[in-house]
């Protein structure tokens, strides 16, 4: 399922690429280049041959491993990407994280007590989170907490002032493999309003998923037997109830955490965070096919492997559910 | 007299709907000696459940509130029992029940964990002891296979199994009441009558007192020794099993006997009483029965028939034919055109 899937999506990645108006070589050499030397440098790239010979060399090369080269620095995508995704997968990792603690709680909270004010007043900002612009709550972040409050920092990933030596390039567990406790309150400091930022949509839909699954799990049998045979509320909620409402919550769960991946690529142009999306916005100014076909497979590939899982996580809970 | 293990006194329990208060059940008395089987039986409606929640204390939330009376539980008014004293109460001592054996288990967690969990709620012991008493309470209610059972989830057990299961777990502490809401309703005849005798066995070797509650006069002829019968959120009447069906005090009692299916296969069609349960709180004055009876007269829609001893003993009825010399119900009620 999963090589189909990816073998459509690099098809489809391929012709939007090519369909985006404008020459690499014409890019690189910029206006004033002669006709002759823009010819001679889009033969090196093999972009004068025909789109499928050009598509057969992409898988060929994706068969072995090889995510192609940069044509605009002409180093390996495979070693230059990473730094960029660590720095991606971080501040998704977090935002998801707070995401799924929070909205998780909120909804279960407000399904526990219903029509209380805590269900009423976290259902409205649920309301308001959805519809949330990111870049408008980015902006509004950035105005608050770091220009009138001055807590936060604006931007970037680190202190300029006190550069971080990249080991894994998942800057929360260099600067503690490295043992910087500074260094690493200065990394969550960085995190926190980009990753809120991007967590304000997931959050919402997650609570409320988990509210309105929570209370059809509630009215059920089960729960009845559980209170009967003396079991607190505490443990019926979490244990007894949530169990049984956290399985379409992780569909959610999956899904927004693709779709995450998507709004990334938005709130690091806002935080000037050096991740995935400004690697390919980059590469989408030099018209550097390669990299942006890769790097968009690659965020694809992560969707899919989230959803896959799910679907583990989904067997893994629920015993009605058998994989052959 | 010893004291009665349950005293249910003048019970009122309403539900606060849009439509305003629902008076589900509506001044009920009764008591549940130790050991013995009592049945409740009534037309759906008519508030059995909602009595039972109100003991249990398990009523819906914001919706269901016991506005009236006193539930005493070996000398406890349970209706003033803090929710941490009822938590040590249910399961511990007054065990339940359902009628839906199919979605009445935790369809996440295995038999053993459900058992487990109910045993360690109210037994200090390490899991590993109550593993092991699990098992034994699965072999005491009939499951042969129980070691291996532990550890299966309930969508691999069949609707008897399950509620097997069930009985296995409401009698894991050995409560001193069980109530069981339509136990056997949603399972085949077969399957009914053996778990009627499981209940019955379980009764006479532990002491366990059971609130059966039921709409099938069957059920209650099987194993029950004294009998309420509920109408429209009231007790109508009271009395021994053999007085009961004897000789029924109630025109609506006779009405449920009537009805039941004729064993012996008579081609007559099946009797059921005309009309419906009023909604609660719908009749104002009068017999809440009376759109129904074919016994009713004047008095009974000017005043309301309180619960009356018939004379036997223990025998009560809320019918003012009871008052009447000679009272009570023919065998074979009559239209009320030919009595007079
Ligand atoms: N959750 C609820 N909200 C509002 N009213 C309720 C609720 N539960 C029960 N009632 C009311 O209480 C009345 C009695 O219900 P109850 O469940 O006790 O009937 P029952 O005798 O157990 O019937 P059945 O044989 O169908 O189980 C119903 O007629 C209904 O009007
Ligand atoms: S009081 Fe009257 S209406 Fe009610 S059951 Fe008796 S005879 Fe029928
Ligand atoms: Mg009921």
């Amino acid at each position: 399922m999963i090589i189909p899937v990816l073998f459509g999506m690099s098809l489809v990645v391929f012709f939007m690429i090519r369909a985006i108006p404008g020459n690499p070589a014409q890019v690189i050499l910029g206006q004033k280049a002669t006709k002759e030397a823009v010819a001679a440098l889009t033969h090196k790239l093999g972009l004068d041959e025909p789109w499928y010979v050009q598509y057969v060399k992409y898988i060929g090369g994706l068969l072995r491993g090889d995510l192609g080269e940069s044509i605009r620095t002409g180093a390996p995508i495979a070693e230059e990407i990473w730094p960029y995704l660590a720095a991606t997968l971080e501040l998704s990792l977090a935002a998801m994280l707070i995401a799924v603690v929070i909205g998780v709680n909120a909804g279960i909270i407000s399904a526990w007590f219903q029509h209380s004010w805590f269900d009423y007043i976290a259902m409205v900002l649920a309301l308001i989170g959805v519809s949330m612009p990111i870049f408008w709550l980015g902006l509004m972040e950035q105005w608050l907490f770091s220009i009138q409050l001055d807590w936060l920092p604006t931007s970037g990933r680190e202190d300029v002032r006190n550069p971080i030596e990249p080991i894994t390039h998942l800057y929360l567990i260099d600067t503690l493999l490295s043992g910087n406790t500074e260094q690493f309150w200065q990394v969550v400091q960085h995190l926190v309003l980009p990753s809120m930022a991007l967590a304000t949509i997931p959050m919402a839909i997650i609570a409320r998923m988990t509210r309105s699954s929570m209370l059809e799990v509630m009215k059920s049998d089960y729960i009845r037997t559980a209170r009967a045979k003396g079991v607190s509320m505490f443990w019926v909620v979490y244990k007894h109830s949530l169990k049984n409402a956290i399985i379409p919550v992780l569909t959610v769960i999956g899904l927004q955490t693709g779709l995450l991946l998507g709004g990334a690529i938005l709130t690091e142009t806002i935080f000037s965070w050096p991740g995935i999306g400004r690697y390919i916005y980059d590469a989408i100014g030099y018209r550097d096919y390669p990299v942006i076909q890769s790097g968009i497979l690659i965020i694809a590939a992560i969707f899919i492997f989230i959803n896959l899982i799910v679907d583990l996580l989904y067997a893994a809970i629920d015993p009605r559910i058998k994989y052959n | 007299m010893e004291a009665p293990l349950l005293e249910v006194r003048g019970l009122r329990t309403s539900f606060f709907t849009d439509d305003g208060e629902i008076p589900a059940v509506d001044g009920v008395d009764f008591s549940a000696r130790e050991g013995e089987v009592l049945g409740i039986v009534g037309e759906s409606g008519c508030g059995k459940s909602v009595t039972s929640l109100s003991i249990m204390g398990l009523l819906p939330k914001g919706i269901g509130k016991v506005v009236g009376g006193e539930i005493w539980f070996k000398g406890e008014n349970l209706v003033e029992a803090s929710e941490r004293r009822m938590k040590q109460i249910r399961g511990n001592e007054i065990a339940m029940i359902f009628q839906e054996p199919m979605t009445s288990l935790n369809p996440l967690f295995t038999i053993g964990d459900q058992l487990v969990e109910a045993i360690r709620l109210h037994t200090k012991i390490r899991k590993k002891e109550a593993r092991a008493r699990a098992a034994e309470m699965l072999k005491l209610v009939g499951l042969p296979r129980a070691e291996q059972m532990l550890d299966e989830y309930p969508h691999q057990l069949s609707g008897g199994m399950r509620q097997r299961v069930m009985i296995a777990m409401a009698m894991a502490c050995q409560p001193a009441l069980l109530i069981a809401d339509e136990p056997t309703t949603a399972l085949d005849v077969t399957i009914q009558a053996q778990i009627l005798a499981l209940m019955k066995e379980l009764n006479r070797t532990f002491g366990t007192a059971i609130m059966m509650i039921t709409h099938d006069l069957g059920v209650v002829a099987e194993i029950c020794d004294r009998v309420i019968v509920m109408y429209a959120g009231q007790i109508v009447e009271e009395g021994s099993v053999q007085a009961i069906f004897r000789r029924p005090q109630h025109p609506y009692t006779a009405g449920l006997i009537r009805s039941i299916p004729d064993i012996r296969g008579k081609k007559e069609r099946l009797y059921s009483i005309p009309g419906q349960v009023p909604k609660p709180g719908s009749v104002r004055c009068g017999c809440r029965f009376a759109e129904r009876c074919e016994y009713v007269f004047d008095r009974c829609r000017q005043e309301d028939p309180q619960l009356y001893e018939t004379g036997e003993q223990g025998h009560r009825t809320r019918c003012f034919l009871a008052l009447e010399k000679g009272g009570g119900v023919d065998e074979r009620p009559v239209a009320r055109s030919e009595r007079a």
